[in-house]
């Protein structure tokens, strides 16, 4: 009889102490990825930082991957909540509305959602500023290309992508003015086929750089093939064209996705709304080819560090607009709200935004 | 020992049917589970996780209801169509046309109460998906064209309108360049059936709807000129059935039917337009039609069935890590395996010399 009071009295003093005193809190992390991990694409990205969240103490991860957006997320996402999951990562746009949606039922997990705008008492948004590292494989593109003439593989024409797309010009022109970059509209974020094709045609009218805002590496297996050079997005795509590849724009989680993590376990998370610069490592580019000359590579390292330092923003006045309209005026910086919301091509870009 | 493949001379009982069914599912299974274990995931745990996140408690049974209601109403559609074997693959865009109708009567009137606003949703969604439906048919018999061409040329048209309209005149201009239309108002969207349930009205509509179409076929002249003309079109236009309007009104209903499920869809589960919402359910129902063998009844059990999967799947890849891709060809597999077996339905085998 003794031996069960005492351990009614310990099990009772154990319940007593919180579990943080002994070790991190144990926390479910569940990630919603729009395409499959393994296109070396957005997602792939995003589960990168899932690995280094899976890594933390006292965390347990998963995910489910090729989520369409609207009612399947918003299922997906019930799904995780009701599994007791406390944070919870969605990582596509249209994620936003079916997130906010959950989260009102919810209210003690933690949402996060990326690359939309809105926010609630246990939701907060994130983003990267990659058009930092577009202008910084632009400013390489430039430097390379001998027909002045950049290609350019887009998926929809909504200002995530339209920004890059100036970023990628305006670093280009920096180095090049007379520099031209050609827009070919896809319509997709993923779709490998078309992705190619829309490359191939950017050849036909003499592009010898190719860049891409797609999720699958097939621009750069046309570049490849066609013996011509070219830019990756997302992840570092060297080993889908060795040859033609010269950087690309890269993102990297890690950082941010363990950050937050951390704060949700030492219960110090708040929702905000962030866009992270390549000062905090989310966004960046990864090491060149072979065939970038030094005189390139230190230029480019050089305006890398203006960029972390906050002593270059690429979006500085005077900016035009491809009827030549100014845009943002000498000496200005253009503000985030005209590039959340931009709708119109640089100056130097050919193409249509339809 | 040689096999012979023989046509029954009587119909298969239904309990023959019941067993060739579940060992077409059971092979399917056993197929997909050796797959799952190769995966390195335990084939029983496996599907005890599917199952459970499909149909294992009330809310995956909510879930996978609310998954089937579009599948189910484009699968009625289709099947309208197929009795006639009008091959109406055009389920996808008359969906997506539903869904555009229901949005422009959405935006057009934001503050008309739900009594009003709902039911001309409804009606705007059916007249899109049905006129959708109906010019490949005139086409078809006007002009001699293909309606399998035709309806799935007719898919990406609606896509590229779809998408034409969100990125242009009903950009939602708070958006910030998104595209996706502005947010119904509460009036335009079909609520749950209760404060407590997920599940919506829709699912009303599709028991009604599915009646309709059962009362339609079995009582009305109409309904047994299309079941007759379907075994043969050219006796049944001996016979002075009307086979040229009875081609248009089969893909008028079967595109109304899926534009019906287009406006239950955009305006109960998504509130907004937006290209996202087409994810092939217009496909997805040719194969459910099929599988039901266009009865009513099959098209509703099937939809639910094959929703469940999916919803399990998500389940699968969440507790085990299992691959998405896992889900799609545990779905083929089955449906593979399904019509397979449909050939026991109708032959059997025996061994030479016998009958």
């Amino acid at each position: 009889m003794k031996l069960k009071r005492l351990i009614i009295a310990l099990t009772a003093l154990a319940l007593a102490i919180p579990a943080a005193s002994f070790a991190a809190k144990e926390v479910k992390v569940g990630f919603i990825y729009i395409s499959p991990v393994g296109d070396a694409g957005y997602s792939y990205a995003h589960n990168e930082g899932r690995k280094a969240v899976e890594k933390m103490e006292g965390v347990t991860t998963s995910f489910v991957e090729s989520v369409p957006e609207g009612p399947d997320s918003e299922r997906v996402a019930l799904k995780m909540a009701r599994k007791g999951y406390d944070v919870i990562f969605g990582t596509s746009f249209g994620y936003m509305d079916p997130l906010l949606k959950v989260a009102k039922k919810f209210p003690k997990v933690a949402f996060l959602h990326c690359s939309g705008y809105k926010t609630a008492k246990n939701m907060g948004n994130y983003f990267g500023r990659i058009y930092q590292s577009r202008y910084l494989t632009g400013v390489v593109a430039g430097s390379m290309t001998k027909s002045n003439i950049l290609g350019y593989v887009a998926a929809m024409p909504i200002p995530e992508v339209i920004r890059g797309i100036n970023a990628f010009t305006l670093g280009a022109q920096s180095v090049n003015p007379k520099v031209q970059v050609r827009v070919v509209w896809t319509n997709s974020w993923y779709d490998p086929a078309t992705e190619k094709e829309a490359a191939k045609s950017l050849l036909d009218v003499g592009a010898d750089v190719l860049a891409q805002h797609q999720d699958s590496p097939g621009p750069q297996e046309a570049a490849e093939e066609a013996g011509v050079y070219s830019v990756g997005y997302n992840t570092d795509m060297k080993s889908f064209a060795p040859k033609a590849h010269l950087t690309s724009a890269v993102w990297n989680w890690a950082p941010y996705y363990t950050k937050v993590v951390k704060e949700v376990q030492d219960g110090t998370w708040k929702p905000e709304s962030v866009w992270l610069g390549m000062e905090t490592g989310v966004v960046d580019i990864s090491p060149y080819g072979d065939m970038v000359p030094e005189a390139v590579r230190k230029n480019v390292d050089n305006l890398k560090g203006q960029i972390i330092d906050g002593s270059l923003k690429v979006f500085t006045g005077p900016i035009f607009d491809q009827q030549g309209k100014e845009m943002v005026p000498v000496g200005q910086v253009a503000p985030d709200d005209q590039l959340l919301n931009m709708n119109w091509f640089v100056k130097g870009v050919t193409g249509t935004l339809k | 020992m040689q096999l012979q493949i023989l046509k029954r001379t009587r119909r298969i009982s239904f309990s023959g049917a019941v067993a060739v069914f579940v060992s077409a599912i059971l092979l399917s299974l056993l197929f997909s589970g050796i797959l799952l274990s190769l995966g390195g995931t335990p084939a029983v745990a496996g599907f005890s996780t599917l199952f459970k996140g499909g149909f294992g408690s009330r809310w995956a049974l909510e879930d996978s209801v609310l998954k089937a209601i579009p599948i189910f109403l484009c699968s009625l559609g289709v099947a309208v169509a197929f009795r006639l074997k009008v091959w109406n693959i055009g389920a996808e865009g008359q969906y997506a046309l539903g869904a555009i109708g229901a949005t422009g009567v959405a935006l057009a009137f934001p503050d008309w109460p739900s009594w009003a606003v709902l039911p001309l949703m409804a009606l705007s969604a059916a007249c899109a998906g049905g006129i959708w439906g109906l010019i490949p048919a005139l086409l078809r018999q006007k002009m001699h064209t293909n309606e399998i061409i035709v309806t799935l040329m007719f898919n990406y048209i609606a896509v590229y309108l779809l998408q034409y309209l969100v990125l242009g005149v009903w950009r939602d201009p708070n958006s910030h360049g998104f595209a996706v239309s502005a947010a119904f108002s509460d009036a335009a969207i079909i609520g749950p059936l209760s404060d407590a349930a997920s599940v919506h009205w829709g699912l009303v509509h599709c028991i009604v709807l599915g009646i309709l179409l059962l009362l339609f076929f079995r009582y009305t002249r109409i309904g047994y000129e299309i079941k007759a003309a379907g075994e043969n079109m050219n006796a049944a236009r001996y016979a002075g059935i009307r086979v040229d309007f009875l081609v248009c009104l089969v893909m008028a209903i079967s595109g109304g039917l899926a534009g019906w499920a287009g406006f239950v869809e955009v305006s109960a589960t998504v509130n907004q337009l937006q290209p996202s919402m087409l994810v092939g359910y217009g496909y997805t129902a040719i194969v459910v039609a099929w599988l039901a063998r266009l009865n009513p009844a099959g098209i509703a059990v099937t939809s639910f069935l094959l929703a469940g999967l999916r919803v399990g799947v998500e389940s699968l890849q969440l507790d085990l890590q299992v691959p998405a891709d896992f889900g799609d060809i545990l779905e083929g597999s089955i449906l593979l395996m399904v019509l397979a077996a449909g050939l026991f339905l109708e032959y059997r085998i025996v061994r030479k010399g016998r009958t």
